[in-house]
Parts: structure tokens; C-alpha cells; sequence
């Protein structure tokens, strides 16, 4: 088969490789290029581990080809914060307010809560909830996520809670 | 997944060619079916095709009659687009409830109508509107492109291009979802037009989407949730799985179509 010329921005950064037209997009990532912080939990496209962007939108990045993100903006959550520098404010939240246990799925919470933020500057507790059904957590009850995006969002609107 | 050739072709043409010149292969759209089937070896394609440069199957028209859809508009444009808003809100509702965000925003359309999941809700919509089926050869009506489980009337080398829905006075889509896959475990569209009521499910059916016939008669006659008390959904063709028996399914297509009369009531 093939090997495929595949051209993309990974975090803002020019990524060129020659890849087979199966690789999927979470495997060219983490295998290829060690940004590992992106998890695969169910790897069957229902649990939200592997959420990254295309071109800002929010997709589970274990149900798409490397290719389908040819030429495409692709951001990873290394690409929310410098790794020396201070968390990204939905990172911190979810410190403060306890979003995380054992962190597996954060990764993919921040990149689709970020989104929802970003699409949804609106959005209130259900919307939240519903917005953030495609990630699943098994530690926390969801309290503590659902809480942190709320208070990003309603510092946003500079308003208080 | 087994390894494949990988094409990206910029025209329907394009596209048509090479699914003629290379039988085995498929056509992917946003992937969201597509692969996990690839994932779990169900399918094995010698060759892809990627849909996703195609600029003449995106977009939305409406004029006073018809919302067209082309087949590469995904779930969550669909449900954000003014003119789908306008003119069949009921559709933006349908689109926006599909599975997730993530699945939302690759999800297409066309790869939705073309994989003619039995569980899922654009079927039922396109059913109860009376859709047209826009492909590169030809305009299908929706009740003979449907043909059963995942089965349509396209053929090997025929593309979805696009979708054109009548737009009706009122409509209403509810669904109950199974909620680990969020596929419809029943979905009711309901459409009332000047001349014509339409009631269309999925989910329930053993062989996909289907119109209730008795509903649209008497709901003809009186569009109103009282009219529909009297009449008891057949059982018989229903499907029975470890989500939900028969039964329960016959049960929840009375409820829905009457929450969805309801909704078009409040209109």
C-alpha cells in the first residue's frame, strides 16, 4: 500500500510525514510524535481521552485518520499550556475544584470543555453537562469538572458565579 | 485495520471514477461509522476515498419550498445553520442531538443517509418530510432509496451529494436515547404540511426507518395528541434486544409522537 505525504500544524509547529493511510490521527501523535499527553481510554470513540482539535473543533482523535487532518491546524492539550509556564486556566480549575482524581481523561476534558467555552460563551450548568457528554470520568462524579468550567466561563463574562 | 490506498479527489466526478475503476473500494466521509467498522475488521476496503475536498457537496439552500443540504455538511453546522433554523427547526434540533459534540462536528450528512443506520435519527426525518435524495446520477425519493438494515438503493459506484427536504408547516423530533451509544432507541419525526401529516421512527423498526400510517391518518384528521389514544402500534415488526423489548418500543412511539404533536401544537 501507499505511504501517504501527510502535511499538518501540530501545536502551531509544521509537522511533514510519510505515514501508511491507516495510521489514526492519536497514533501519529503519540507513536510518531511523542506528544503523549493526548490518552487513549476506551479507543472505540466513547470516552473523550483522545479529544484534540481540528481546526478548533473538538474530535475524538482515535476515530479519525491522520490524513482526514492533511493541511489541517491540529492542537493537542501540550498545546494549551508551556510546559514551564503557568497552567491554562481551565487546567487550574480543575486543580481548585477538584475536576480530576486520576487524571486519565483530563486531557481530553480540557480540549473539549476549552471548545465548549470558546463556542459556547453562553452556555449554563446544563448546557454544560450536555455539552461535555462526549467524555467520561470514572473518579469524580463529574461535580468538580462541571463546577471548574463554569467558574472559567462566568470569570469570562466577568461576572461572579 | 487492514492497510488501504488512500485517495483525495476535488470533483463528484473524480470520486465516481475511482470508486468505478477500484470495486472494493469505499467512500469516507467524517468516518464516524466508518471507522470503527474499519477498526473492528468488518470492513477490509482496498481503497479509500476522502469526500472531504469536495467543494460542491457542501452547503445550504432554502427557498420557500425546499431546504437542500449537501452531503458533506456536518452534524453540528447543520444545527448551527440560519437556514436550517428558519426553515425546519426541528432538523437543527435532530442534528444538534446527534451522539456527541466530538461526533458532531465530524459526522456528516451524507455519510449518515448513505450508512442508513437503523438507529439513526436522519432517516426518520427524511422519511417524515418526504426528502428527495440528491446523488451523482439521479434524484431518489426517500421511500425507495430506504431498503432495510444499512441498506440503500445506491449503487457501487453512485455518490449522495446532497439532500432536499420539503418544509413543512410543523415538525417535531424527539428521541429516547440508549444511553451508552445515544442512538435513537426510538426516534418519532413528526411533520404536519398543508395537505399532509407525516409520522416516521427509528430505532424500532427490524428493518430501519418506517412510517406509521395509522398516526398520520388519524392525526390528518385531527392534529391533536387525543386523536392518536384509541390506536395501538403494532408489535410485530418491531425489534427486541437487551435494551428494550418490543413492547416498550410500541410504547415509547405513542409517547413520542404525542410529545411531538404537543411541540408542533405550542407553534
Amino acid at each position: 500500500m501507499e505511504p501517504v505525504k501527510l502535511q499538518l500544524q501540530v501545536n502551531d509547529q509544521d509537522v511533514a510525514e510519510e505515514i501508511p493511510a491507516n495510521l489514526l490521527l492519536v497514533e501519529l501523535l503519540r507513536e510518531r510524535l511523542g506528544l503523549t499527553g493526548t490518552h487513549v481510554g476506551c479507543d472505540t470513540a466513547q470516552c473523550g481521552a483522545c479529544t484534540v482539535w481540528i481546526d478548533g473543533d473538538a474530535v475524538k482523535s482515535c476515530n479519525v485518520l491522520a490524513v482526514q487532518a492533511h493541511e489541517r491546524a491540529v492542537t493537542t492539550i501540550e498545546g494549551m499550556a508551556q510546559a514551564d509556564g503557568p497552567l491554562h486556566e481551565l487546567q487550574a480549575a480543575f486543580k481548585r475544584h477538584h475536576g480530576l482524581q486520576c487524571g486519565f481523561c483530563t486531557p481530553g476534558m480540557i480540549m473539549s470543555a476549552a471548545e465548549l467555552i470558546r463556542k459556547r460563551p453562553d452556555a449554563n450548568e446544563a448546557q454544560i453537562r450536555e455539552g461535555m457528554d462526549g467524555n467520561l470520568c470514572r473518579c469524580t462524579g463529574y461535580k468538580g469538572i462541571v463546577e471548574a468550567v463554569m467558574e472559567v466561563l462566568s470569570a469570562q463574562r466577568g461576572g461572579q458565579r | 485495520m487492514r492497510p488501504f490506498d488512500y485517495h483525495r479527489p476535488a470533483t463528484v466526478a473524480d470520486a465516481c471514477a475511482l470508486l468505478a475503476s477500484r470495486p472494493e473500494a469505499k467512500l469516507i466521509a467524517g468516518g464516524q461509522s466508518l471507522l470503527p467498522t474499519l477498526r473492528l475488521r468488518l470492513a477490509a476496503p482496498s481503497d479509500l476515498v476522502d469526500l472531504s475536498q469536495i467543494a460542491e457537496l457542501r452547503g445550504v439552500t432554502a427557498d420557500s419550498q425546499t431546504l437542500r443540504i449537501g452531503a458533506m455538511m456536518r452534524h453540528a453546522e447543520i444545527a448551527e445553520a440560519l437556514d436550517v433554523r428558519q426553515a425546519i427547526p426541528a432538523l437543527a434540533t435532530l442534528a444538534g442531538g446527534i451522539g456527541d459534540r466530538q461526533v458532531r462536528n465530524r459526522g456528516t450528512l451524507g455519510g449518515s443517509i448513505a450508512n442508513n443506520d437503523p438507529a439513526a435519527c436522519y432517516p426518520a426525518a427524511a422519511l417524515a418530510l418526504g426528502a428527495s435524495i440528491r446523488t451523482s446520477k439521479r434524484q431518489i425519493a426517500i421511500g425507495d432509496y430506504l431498503r432495510g438494515l444499512y441498506e440503500t438503493c445506491l449503487e457501487s459506484d453512485e455518490i449522495v451529494t446532497a439532500v432536499s427536504f420539503p418544509i413543512p408547516k410543523r415538525a417535531a423530533y424527539y428521541k429516547f436515547q440508549q444511553p451508552a451509544s445515544r442512538f435513537a432507541l426510538v426516534g418519532v419525526f413528526v411533520a404536519q404540511f398543508a395537505d399532509r401529516v407525516r409520522v416516521a421512527v427509528t430505532g424500532a423498526g427490524m428493518s430501519g426507518a418506517f412510517r406509521v400510517s395509522e398516526f398520520e391518518a388519524a392525526l390528518q384528521q385531527s392534529f391533536t395528541t387525543s386523536a392518536l389514544q384509541a390506536i395501538k402500534v403494532d408489535e410485530a415488526n418491531l425489534a427486541s434486544d437487551l435494551h428494550a423489548s418490543a413492547a416498550y418500543r410500541a410504547h415509547l412511539i405513542k409517547v413520542l409522537t404525542r410529545r411531538g404533536v404537543d411541540q408542533c401544537l405550542e407553534k
